[in-house]
């Protein structure tokens, strides 16, 4: 009965959460109440990467850290900031890295730059062969048709 | 056109395939390191983390000689391994500042009468607000501080043997 008794104690027994009993930062999982300023945190903390969940957006992550990140980010938007003030600052703090949206930096141009160029070319390309056939139609046709 | 450019785009495919794959088998880098190395420590007060002991400003990091900021938290078990490496930069004369990062009192010194307390004083920091200043990503994490209160160095993860001499190493070098 004894032996019954701990084996169902066993089956029913919860690993000690012990790991994180502190209550989360006051804006991490509170929403701000004017709507519009809320509207911008949620945009902003979508583009906001994670730190230690690094394939997530601390929209996204249960993370402490994540919420302690929200709760900057909604602190500092009702303090008057403005959703790029608080990305540029946590740029300065992390680089690039922390930011999912894209910058147009000294590492990254070549990234927006080189599909500019390869249009530039295949217009190039386009237009110098629609030319040449025109030409030939002309040639075969008589231009003063 | 010459026959041997319509190669061009194949080569060009296998060669970002190869890169692909080759960057597969690399370990992932998880560190992400802080920017704010050679800038100044922001300004920052932090309550005290347990009883009699002090909480922690910058006003604390400037004067006298250099001094590392270590950021870790009782339910952090690298701390654990990192706490006799403490202890022995404690004794080499180092002041070793501490911030306890979401942690109560009564489990911070519950770790410190196990592990040994190498600190002069400990702030406590509920809402990572000195880690996310510092660039701070985890826990623990040590950095080197001049006198003038600017941040020297980082070391992202736990104390070693041989992280120690390093530590020590650049202490000086922030002199």
């Amino acid at each position: 009965m004894r032996g019954l008794l701990l084996a169902f104690l066993a089956l029913i027994a919860v690993p000690l959460a012990a790991q994180d009993t502190m209550p989360p930062a006051p804006y991490a999982y509170t929403q701000l109440d004017d709507p519009a300023l809320e509207a911008q945190a949620v945009e902003l903390m979508e583009t906001l990467r994670c730190l230690k969940c690094q394939s997530q957006s601390i929209h996204d992550s249960d993370a402490p850290m994540a919420g302690d990140m929200r709760h900057q980010v909604r602190t500092r938007l009702l303090a008057g900031e403005s959703p790029e003030q608080i990305r540029s600052w946590l740029i300065q703090r992390y680089g690039d890295y922390v930011s999912y949206q894209p910058e147009v930096s000294s590492t990254t141009w070549p990234l927006f730059a080189i599909p500019l160029l390869l249009l530039l070319v295949v217009a190039a390309i386009l237009l110098r062969r629609l030319g040449k056939r025109r030409a030939e139609d002309d040639a075969e046709t008589g231009v003063d048709a | 056109m010459n026959r041997a450019l319509y190669i061009i785009p194949l080569a060009l495919f296998l060669f970002f395939a190869g890169l692909a794959g080759y960057m597969l088998t690399q370990n992932k880098i998880q560190n992400v390191p802080s920017q704010m190395i050679e800038q100044p420590l922001p300004e920052f007060t932090l309550a005290p983390a347990l009883e009699g002991m002090p909480g922690v400003s910058k006003s604390d990091f400037v004067g006298g000689k250099p001094r590392l900021l270590n950021i870790w938290a009782s339910w952090c078990l690298p701390c654990i391994a990192e706490a006799p490496h403490l202890e022995r930069l404690k004794e080499e004369g180092v002041e070793i500042i501490g911030v306890a990062v979401r942690d109560r009192p009564e489990a911070v010194q519950d770790f410190l009468a196990r592990y040994g307390n190498p600190y002069t004083r400990i702030g406590s920091d509920d809402i990572s607000s000195l880690m996310l200043e510092v660039g701070a990503s985890g826990v623990p994490e040590t950095y080197v501080i001049d006198a003038q209160g600017n941040i020297r160095y980082q070391h992202i993860g736990d104390v070693r043997e041989e992280t120690v001499d390093l530590l020590l190493e650049k202490l000086e070098e922030a002199q």
